[in-house]
C-alpha cells in the first residue's frame, strides 16, 4: 500500500507550480481574466515543450497538473483538451496535441434536455454521411479551441472549429468561458462510440476534483496569510478562534477532498472497479469544499475580500464553475445513493 | 501510488479473516446489533485469544512481544475487525497509550514486568491525566506525589478514566515539584490500581453506562522506581502518550465509522416503524451518500497519513484531523439514524434494533470531548499545521 506520488510526479509538480506562479501572478491572472478572450494565447506551445500535452502521460501524472492548475489557474483550454476531449483522441490527434498544435473541447449539452455528460437520450444533433448538424450549448472554452468533439446518438465525432459557428458568452469565470455552437452540415470524423462518454466522465470528474483541491488550497493559503498579518485590536486576527477555527475546518475539508481526489485519480489510472464511485465522491466533495473554502476566505478578509481588485473572487468563480460542471454535488450523490441503496 | 495489498499483506488479510470467522462466537456476523459495550469478561478472554493467535502488538518490536510489522498491518487488522463487526482487544489504553510510552521511556525491568500481560489482556490499563480542575489544560494538574523514603506518596483526584473500574494499572501524571513552572513540575508514574488508598467511583454517562470513572488517591504509596523518565519529565512523557493516542487512532475510528455507515444503509433499506422505507425519500438518499463520501474521505486520509508515517517515521497532523472529522461525522450520522425512526427511537424497552441507534447517538456526544476536545484539536491544527499565532 502506497499513497504517495512518485519522485518524478513530485518533480513535475514542483516545475508546474513554479512555472504557473511565475507566469500568472495575481495581477496578470486578473488582466487575462478580464481580457477579450480570457486566455493566454502564447502559452500553448510552452505547455507542449514542457510535456504537459504528451499523450503518454499517465492519469496520475496529469493529476498533478490538474491540481496545480487549480492552485494557479491556467488561462488556456488545458482541462477541456486533456480531460474532456483527449480521452477519445486517435493517434493522429494525440500526436498533434502533444506537439502543441491542437486545442480541443467537448460539445455535449443541448438546450431543453438533461445536460449531464451521460444524458444522451435526448440528443438531437445528428451525424449523417460524415456531416454533423445541430446545436450545442455550454461548451467549455468553445471560443478558444481548434477542434470540437461532438456527441450525437451515432457516436462521438471530431469537427474542426472552423467548420462550426461558435458564439462565445461572457461568463462569470473569465478564464473558463462557455460558448454556443451550431453545426450546419459540418464535416465530421468518427472517434468513438457513445459508450466512451463513461471514461470521459470519470476523467473529467476526477480532474474537476483535483482542480478544486488546488483552488481550495490557494483559498486557504490566502486566508492563513491574511490571518497571520492583518492586525485588529492590536493583534493578528488569526489569534481569535472565530477566525482560526474556521481555517482549521477548511483545512480538514481540504484534506478530505484531497484524499478523495487522489483516490479517484488512482482508480482512473489503474481502471479500478470502484472508479465510478470514487469519481462521483471526489467530484461532489471537492468542488463543494472549494466553494466553501473560498467563501470562508472571502469572509476572513473582510471588505477587501469582496472587491474585484482582490484575487479571491477569481478562485471563487472557478470553484463555482467546477461545482456546477456535470451537475451539482447532489446529482453525484443521487447516483451514489442508487449504487449504495438500490 | 498503489493501494492494493502486497502479496504478503493480502495473505495476512486472508488469514486474519479466516481466523476471525473460525473464532468468533457462532452467528456473530449475523447477530442483531446491540447497545453498549457488552460483557467485559468475554472481551478479556477474546483479547487473550487474539494475543495467542499473534494479532496483538502487530507493530511492536519483537523483543517486547510484538511482531515488528509495519503499521499497514495494524490498519488491515482494524479494517477486517470492522468488516466482521468483531470486537477489539479490551486493553486499548494499554495497547495504544501505556505500552508505547513504556517502550519509549521505560527501564528494562519495567518493560519485562509490564508489557506481556498488557498484550495478553491479563492486565488492563487506565489513564490518570484529567482532573476536575484541569481537563484540556493538562499541565495544570494538582494531584501530588511526594518522595518519602523509597516511595512516592500520591494524593489527589483524577477523572474521566475509562476502564479504571477494571484496571490493574494506571499511567498517572502527578505534580512532584510544586515550586517549578507549570510544565516542569510534572512526573509520570505507573501505579498499581490495587494499592491501598486507591478508590474508583464509576461515573454514569448520558447513555446510562458506567464507562468512565473518578479515581481518588489517598496516601497511596508507589515504589520510587515506578516512574517513566526522570522526575520533572512528566510533560514530555505525556506527549509521547498523546502522540501515540492520535497516531494510531484514525484507522480504528474510521473502521468503526464504516461499520456504522453500513448499518445506516441497512436501516434505510428496511421498512421503518411506520412501514415506510426511508431509502425511498430523496432527502434520505442524499444524506446517506454524503455520509458514505465522508467515511471514504477519512479512510483515504488515513492511507495518506500512513504513507507519510512510513516515510518519515512520525505520525502527521492528520491524526488530529481525522479524529475531529470522525467525531462530527459520527454525531451527524447517528442523530440522522435516530431521526428516521421518530418517536419510536425514544422507547428503550423493546427498543428498535435493540436500542443500537439510541445508544450510538447518545454515546456520540462524547466523541467531540474525549481524547482531545474539538476545540483543542482545532487549536492544534490552527497553530501547529497552519502556523497561525497562538492564542495562549
Amino acid at each position: 500500500m502506497d499513497f504517495a506520488f512518485s519522485a518524478e510526479q513530485e518533480q513535475l509538480r514542483g516545475f508546474a507550480r513554479e512555472f504557473l506562479a511565475e507566469r500568472y501572478d495575481d495581477v496578470r491572472l486578473a488582466a487575462l481574466a478580464d481580457s477579450e478572450t480570457g486566455t493566454d494565447g502564447d502559452v500553448w506551445p510552452r505547455l507542449a515543450e514542457m510535456g504537459w500535452l504528451d499523450g503518454d502521460l499517465t492519469f496520475l501524472d496529469q493529476a498533478v497538473l490538474f491540481e496545480e492548475t487549480g492552485r494557479r489557474p491556467l488561462p488556456a483550454p488545458f482541462f477541456s483538451t486533456m480531460a474532456l476531449a483527449a480521452p477519445v483522441f486517435d493517434e493522429k490527434l494525440r500526436a498533434e496535441t502533444g506537439a502543441g498544435g491542437l486545442r480541443a473541447t467537448l460539445a455535449w449539452a443541448e438546450p431543453g434536455v438533461p445536460q449531464g455528460l451521460l444524458d444522451t437520450a435526448g440528443l438531437s444533433t445528428r451525424e449523417a454521411d460524415g456531416r454533423i448538424t445541430g446545436q450545442k450549448v455550454l461548451v467549455p472554452d468553445g471560443h478558444a479551441v481548434d477542434l470540437l468533439v461532438v456527441t450525437t446518438p451515432e457516436g462521438l465525432y471530431a469537427v474542426d472549429a472552423a467548420d462550426a459557428t461558435i458564439t462565445p458568452h461572457t461568463a462569470i469565470d473569465g478564464t473558463r468561458r462557455l460558448a454556443d455552437v451550431r453545426f450546419d452540415g459540418a464535416p465530421a470524423r468518427r472517434l468513438a462510440d457513445l459508450s466512451a462518454l463513461t471514461a470521459i466522465r470519470e476523467r473529467a470528474q476526477a480532474a474537476a476534483a483535483l482542480e478544486a483541491v488546488g483552488v481550495a488550497q490557494r483559498a486557504l493559503d490566502l486566508l492563513v496569510e491574511y490571518a497571520r498579518t492583518r492586525q485588529q485590536f492590536g493583534k493578528p486576527i488569526g489569534i481569535y478562534q472565530a477566525v482560526s477555527h474556521k481555517a482549521s475546518d477548511i483545512y480538514v475539508r481540504l484534506q478530505e477532498a484531497r484524499s478523495l481526489a487522489y483516490w479517484a485519480a488512482w482508480c482512473v489510472d489503474t481502471g479500478d472497479a470502484l472508479a465510478g464511485r470514487a469519481c462521483l465522491a471526489a467530484k461532489a466533495h471537492a468542488t463543494e469544499s472549494a466553494v466553501l473554502a473560498c467563501e470562508q476566505a472571502i469572509q476572513g478578509h473582510g471588505g477587501i475580500g469582496f472587491t474585484w481588485e482582490h484575487v479571491l473572487h477569481r478562485y471563487y468563480k472557478r470553484a463555482q464553475w467546477l461545482q456546477a460542471f456535470d451537475g451539482a454535488p447532489r446529482t453525484q450523490r443521487a447516483e451514489l445513493a442508487a449504487a449504495l441503496l438500490d | 501510488m498503489d493501494f492494493r495489498d502486497s502479496p504478503e499483506e493480502a495473505e495476512f488479510r486472508t488469514e486474519l479473516r479466516s481466523w476471525l470467522l473460525a473464532n468468533l462466537p457462532e452467528g456473530w456476523a449475523d447477530r442483531a446489533p446491540e447497545a453498549g459495550r457488552g460483557d467485559f469478561e468475554f472481551l478479556r478472554a477474546w483479547g487473550g485469544k487474539l494475543y495467542d493467535a499473534g494479532y496483538v502488538g502487530l507493530t511492536w518490536p519483537a523483543e517486547f512481544g510484538g511482531r515488528g510489522l509495519s503499521p499497514v498491518y495494524q490498519a488491515i487488522y482494524l479494517e477486517e475487525l470492522a468488516r466482521l463487526n468483531a470486537p477489539n482487544h479490551p486493553g486499548v489504553i494499554g495497547l495504544n497509550m501505556a505500552g508505547p510510552t513504556i517502550i519509549a521511556w521505560g527501564t528494562d525491568a519495567q518493560k519485562q514486568r509490564l508489557l506481556k500481560p498488557l498484550l495478553s489482556g491479563e492486565e488492563i490499563w487506565c489513564q490518570g491525566f484529567s482532573e476536575p480542575g484541569s481537563g484540556s489544560d493538562l499541565a495544570a494538574g494538582r494531584t501530588s506525589a511526594v518522595l518519602d523514603g523509597d516511595h512516592w506518596v500520591v494524593n489527589g483526584q483524577k477523572v474521566w478514566s475509562s476502564y479504571a473500574h477494571k484496571a490493574d494499572w494506571c499511567i498517572l501524571v502527578v505534580r512532584t515539584d510544586p515550586e517549578a513552572p507549570k510544565h516542569a513540575g510534572l512526573s509520570y508514574l505507573v501505579v498499581d490500581m490495587h494499592s491501598p488508598g486507591v478508590e474508583v467511583r464509576p461515573l454514569v454517562q448520558i447513555t446510562g453506562d458506567p464507562e468512565f470513572n473518578e479515581i481518588f488517591f489517598t496516601d497511596v504509596r508507589v515504589p520510587k522506581e515506578s516512574i517513566l523518565g526522570a522526575p520533572g519529565d512528566g510533560w514530555k512523557v505525556a506527549m509521547t502518550t498523546l502522540l501515540h493516542e492520535r497516531g494510531t487512532l484514525g484507522f480504528a475510528l474510521t473502521a468503526g465509522l464504516e461499520g456504522t455507515v453500513n448499518r445506516l444503509i441497512e436501516l434505510v433499506r428496511q421498512p421503518g416503524p411506520d412501514g415506510r422505507r426511508p431509502a425511498d425519500d430523496p432527502v434520505v438518499r442524499d444524506a446517506v451518500a454524503r455520509e458514505w463520501i465522508e467515511m471514504q474521505s477519512l479512510r483515504f486520509t488515513n492511507y495518506r497519513s500512513l504513507t507519510a508515517l512510513l516515510e518519515t517515521g512520525v505520525p502527521g497532523p492528520e491524526g488530529s484531523m481525522v479524529k475531529l472529522a470522525w467525531s462530527e461525522a459520527n454525531q451527524r450520522l447517528t442523530a440522522f439514524a435516530q431521526s428516521l425512526i421518530g418517536l419510536t427511537g425514544q422507547i428503550s424497552d423493546d427498543a428498535w434494533w435493540n436500542g443500537y441507534w439510541q445508544y450510538q447517538q447518545l454515546r456520540s456526544r462524547g466523541n467531540t470531548i474525549e481524547a482531545g476536545t474539538s476545540e483543542i484539536l482545532r487549536n492544534i491544527i490552527a497553530e501547529r499545521v497552519l502556523g497561525l499565532p497562538k492564542g495562549r
